[in-house]
């Protein structure tokens, strides 16, 4: 029964892990580059939903929705200012430039909420499941971030296989020159695609909130860096991969803790990363690739 | 990016000389009619409600013991430092300026980081020091500073005993944090008392400050094991996530903990209902019904726009009232030196004779050590309230 | 008859002999003014000690990032390394090495030297990698190389060396018995050996050993790879072992950093050496040039000592360092500034020169 519990909590953490990779995936897919700064997303969206639901007292779904739209202009400023006049620079300036951002936001909210972490009230009001007369419990929270994740890779997949858009995202992440010559607006398609990403990371900031109901300006950065495991495990680019990945992480972590260490359970995390990038670095689902001299 | 180098060469220069001119303090000011305790502690920051506590509590001890009659007839005063809780420069920065005003004995400092950023400082000026609350073993290691708290490895055995002596539990899991001195060290005695009074400690599971969100492995953990009791000797903000991962992990077993979490019921956004029937093991309960508890909470009530006080203050308004005794059978006056002072104080308070009823304990008496030997009390969370333990609290929780 | 003097002076010094040499000078003229600073009280000797340290760190790190071309995440890994290592080894020996002009060059030595290990065997996987993917891996392995310290309990006794990963109490030490690693707790014992001279002679050997790597024939193959790696490869270098040489030297540097770093501290923590560490110095690294090494030690330097200066700024200071990175980034890398920057140096550069040669007539 433990090591069911253990299991149930391993997916519900991997879930929201999906969510989150869904985010990498997408723009490391279509704009090549690490966008280091989406846990810190996520710690944004965590906290204009606290401001929604504690400061203003507006209800849950209104709190969802502005911090979605929050993080979705976020998400394209954030293109625009900081990764757009780079897209010619090396992947080396990119990086560094999306680490400054991460602390850009990190830092901003230190100011702005101070570094006391703040109680997250949760935006889930499911109630939990008991089975085997409350032997296995599977809490509102984690049923509500299993169907979410469940729903959005759904939507994602048909988003980009079936509508013009979704399309040219594909186009771009093919190849980008050809892509433009057939008409595609290479810049209005980034941005599209930093858009969604940092609207589900307001989704993915709401379920990690209400799942381990605390919040402060570092809370983004571990499941972020996480997440990115989990798309790399996943093969990175891949939509489904993104989900596979996430799941297994989050169980691997859980029952790492639970069975191992709860100090190496990270470590544990991290070297799974290594293995795969050196056993198959192109993850479970990923496409090979071929250099281009 | 030669110029530019030039620019940052002479903003460090601007800075080095603006610096050089910030050295210069004040002389030392002597009351000499007076005999001047210093304090220091977070009058500002995350911790402010600690120093203002103890600040508080101070005067009014001082107030209270000159109109008793002062010392033999030679009246107190105090000066009071912000250290904001800070474990560096800020703290000593707090200790000079305490020094500059004319301390002559110690009450502080509050927490613990700033304690041992001063203790080689106080032992250097060979400066009595009493401290109301910073609980780290540390903190006495050098023989002129004593603890009116209970020092962190006490409270695991006191928590074990009282667990143990009233029954409350047979199984008990602990959570606890593996990288914080505090928490750790109460573990480890708290283990080996348990063991010794045959306590059953079904699992022991573990957390550090890179891992204090997530506790689900941990609870199911406890879970599984079927622990009627879960001790937490940690602090307070990650006790309201334990127990809201609890809730939703439909699991209630008894919570028991220490001082770390007073400040539970404080937290803002908190379902404070989950901590009902949460006991800990703290020195002091406002509601408790004894007369001296009830006269110094009206006090302080009166004298601070009727805030309640907590354990900080009942523990620095010990600390005085200790020291005023001390200093009333050495015979210590306003002219003394520091060090003299120091030195008859540190004979007064270990003699096996001296022993101080307080609000936070009956039968105070220190060991060379300058730690405290006090019986611990226990309270429970009531109604949103902390109020004393009694057996009848104990037995309606059984029945439950 | 002017024109040659001058000349032969420049065949003389070779410009990056003259270079170097001006580094350290400047090195020792800053000591030399820090030292009368701190005695005089104005700089507290925790400062003076911390500085070093990350002097070091930052040269270990322009090195990779600016001679190897990649950014490494994990170099705080490999100072955690050399501050374990290094302070094991001082608290063992420091009753049979009594004294500390011999015990402490050695802990420094043997500090590196493991983070160097540490550094080759986590280089052969890792240098297969190149780009985002290096950078997310070696971060990867600094937070393994910090979460394994942090679990690791460490003690001995009269019955031999203890060892456990669970807890303090898995570790079964008698009471006789003297515990070094308190798992998450970290060391404590160090012994505080470090002094600001040795500091300053360790930037120094840092900043030879730095100069002359980048000016030997394998820097330069080593900077050949990193503009073109199949250019450099169709001349018959060897990239594997160059960049392992590269990583195992930086690694080295990182090593000693933290052998310094460690004895300035009675207790540290293995977790004073997370992600956070690395993004500070990456910082000190491109404020001061890709690829500059003096630029480092000189940002190092200001960066360190400035916060403490100005107080008030302090609660803003990684914010401001954030946007400098963002902006050295797009300053640097967008086209547009970089050709307004080169042609505004060049007419700098242009105006400096002529001004000299009328002071030479």
């Amino acid at each position: 029964m433990g090591f069911l519990n253990n299991l149930i909590n391993g997916i519900s953490l991997g879930s929201i892990y999906a969510v989150i990779a869904l985010g990498y995936t997408l723009v490391y897919g279509i704009a090549k580059m690490l966008n280091f700064a989406h846990g810190d997303v996520i710690m944004v969206g965590g906290y204009v939903i606290f401001t929604c639901m504690t400061t203003w007292g507006l209800n849950s779904w209104l709190s969802i929705i502005i911090a979605v739209i929050a993080c979705t202009l976020l998400g394209i400023v954030i293109e625009k200012v900081a990764y757009k006049p780079l897209r010619q620079a090396t992947s080396l300036a990119v990086l560094i430039t999306a680490i400054g951002v991460s602390y850009f936001l990190q830092n901003m909210a230190l100011l702005i909420f101070g570094e006391k972490p703040v109680n997250f009230t949760s935006v889930v009001n499911v109630p939990s499941i008991e089975l085997f007369d409350g032997q296995i419990v599977i809490s509102g929270e984690t049923s509500v971030a299993i169907i979410v994740s469940i729903l959005i890779v759904v939507g994602l997949s048909l988003f980009i296989n079936k509508t013009k858009s979704g399309r040219a995202m594909l186009a771009v992440s093919e190849d980008r020159g050809a892509a433009q010559l057939m008409g595609v607006n290479i810049n209005r398609t980034i941005s599209l695609t930093f858009a969604i990403g940092s609207g589900l990371a307001a989704i993915a900031g709401a379920l990690l909130c209400s799942a381990y109901p605390t919040l402060q300006n570092t809370t983004g950065a571990m499941p972020g860096i996480k997440a990115f495991v989990a798309a790399v495990f996943g093969g990175i680019g891949s939509i489904p991969g993104a989900m596979i990945g996430g799941i297994l992480i989050g169980v691997i972590e859980i029952l790492g803790r639970a069975y191992i260490s709860p100090q190496l359970a990270d470590a544990i995390v991290f070297a799974v990363l290594i293995l795969v990038l050196i056993i198959k670095p192109t993850g479970i689902l990923g496409k090979k690739v071929s250099e281009k001299v | 990016m030669k110029n530019v180098k030039r620019i940052l060469a002479l903003t460090v220069s601007v800075a080095l000389a603006v610096s050089c001119f910030a050295g210069c303090g004040n002389s030392a000011k002597k009351n000499s009619d007076t005999i001047v305790i210093g304090g220091s502690g977070p009058l500002t920051g995350d911790a402010a409600q600690y120093g203002v506590a103890v600040k508080n509590a101070i005067e009014l001890a001082v107030k209270d013991v000159n109109d008793a009659g002062g010392i033999n007839g030679t009246k107190l005063s105090f000066v009071f430092e912000d250290d904001e809780a800070d474990s560096g420069d800020k703290a000593v920065n707090a200790y000079n300026a305490l020094k500059d005003n004319g301390m002559q004995v110690m009450v502080g400092t509050v927490t613990t980081g700033s304690c041992l950023a001063v203790i080689e400082k106080t032992k250097q000026d060979n400066i009595f020091q009493l401290t109301p609350s910073a609980s780290a073993q540390d903190v006495i290691k050098n023989d002129n500073c004593f603890q009116v708290c209970f020092t962190d490895p006490n409270q695991g055995k006191g928590s074990a005993d009282y667990i143990a002596d009233n029954k409350l539990a047979t199984k008990v899991a602990v959570i606890y944090d593996s990288s914080d001195a505090y928490s750790s060290g109460i573990f480890n005695t708290f283990k080996s008392e348990a063991e010794a009074k045959g306590l059953d400690i079904v699992t022991e599971q573990s957390f550090t400050k890179d891992s204090k969100t997530d506790f689900s492995a941990q609870i199911s953990a406890a879970k599984n094991a079927d622990a009627d009791l879960i001790f937490l000797p940690i602090y307070y903000q990650q006790a309201s996530l334990i127990l809201t991962q609890c809730k939703s992990a439909n699991y209630s077993p008894r919570f028991f903990g220490c001082d770390g979490l007073d400040g539970i019921l404080s937290i803002k956004n908190f379902d404070t209902s989950l901590c009902e029937g949460v006991m800990l093991l703290t020195p002091f309960a406002a509601d408790a019904q004894d007369q001296a508890t009830q006269d110094f909470v009206k006090k302080y009530k009166d004298a601070y726009n009727g805030e309640t006080p907590n354990q900080f203050a009942a523990d620095a308004y010990d600390a005085v009232m200790i020291l005023a005794e001390l200093m009333k059978k050495e015979g210590i006056t306003a002219d003394m030196s520091v060090s003299d002072i120091c030195e008859k104080l540190k004979k007064a308070i270990t003699d096996k004779d001296f022993s101080y009823d307080g609000l936070t304990g009956t039968g105070m008496k220190w060991g060379k050590d300058g730690a405290v030997s006090k019986d611990p009390k226990a309270v429970v969370i009531k109604n949103g309230a902390y109020s004393a333990l009694t057996a009848d609290d104990i037995a309606a929780s059984t029945a439950q | 008859m002017k024109k040659e003097g001058a000349s032969a002076k420049t065949k003389f010094f070779k410009p990056q002999t003259r270079k170097s040499f001006i580094t350290y000078a400047m090195v020792i003229v800053a000591f030399v003014v820090m030292q009368i600073l701190s005695s005089g009280g104005y700089i507290s000797s925790m400062l003076t000690g911390l500085l070093v340290p990350l002097c070091v760190y930052a040269v270990s790190l322009n090195l990779t990032v600016g001679i190897l071309g990649e950014l490494s995440l994990g170099q705080a890994g490999f100072m955690c390394v050399g501050a374990y290592t290094s302070a094991i080894f001082s608290i063992v020996t420091s009753e049979t090495i009594e004294n500390v002009w011999i015990r402490f060059p050695l802990a420094i030595l043997i500090g590196g030297i493991v983070a160097a290990l540490f550094g080759i065997l986590i280089g052969i996987p890792v240098l297969r990698l190149k780009g985002d993917y290096l950078a997310i891996v070696t971060l990867a392995f600094g937070e393994i190389i910090k979460n394994v310290f942090a679990a690791l309990y460490l003690g001995y006794d009269s019955k031999g060396v203890h060892v456990s990963l669970k807890s303090l109490s898995n570790l079964n030490l008698e009471p006789d018995g003297k515990l070094i690693l308190n798992g998450p707790q970290g060391i404590s014992g160090t012994p505080n050996d470090s002094t600001f001279i040795i500091g300053a002679v360790m930037l120094l050997i840092t900043l030879i050993i730095a100069y002359n790597f980048v000016y030997s024939r394998t820097g330069r193959a080593v900077m050949a790879i990193r503009d073109n790696v199949i250019a450099a490869e169709s001349v018959g270098l060897n990239i594997t072992k160059y960049k392992l040489i590269t990583f195992a030297l930086t690694a080295f540097l990182a090593g000693c950093a933290g052998a310094l770093y460690s004895h300035n501290f009675y207790t540290l923590q293995a977790s004073k050496f997370d992600y956070n560490l690395s993004i500070l110095i990456l910082v000190f690294v491109v404020l001061g040039g890709i690829g500059n090494i003096r630029g480092s030690v000189i940002a190092a330097i200001v960066l360190v000592l400035l916060p403490e200066m100005l107080r008030s700024i302090n609660s803003y200071r990684m914010l401001i360092y954030s946007i400098v990175l963002i902006a050295m980034m797009i300053v640097t890398s967008n086209e547009k500034t970089k050709t307004f920057i080169s042609t505004n140096t060049a007419k700098f550069k242009a105006l400096f020169k002529r001004e000299k040669v009328k002071e030479a007539e």
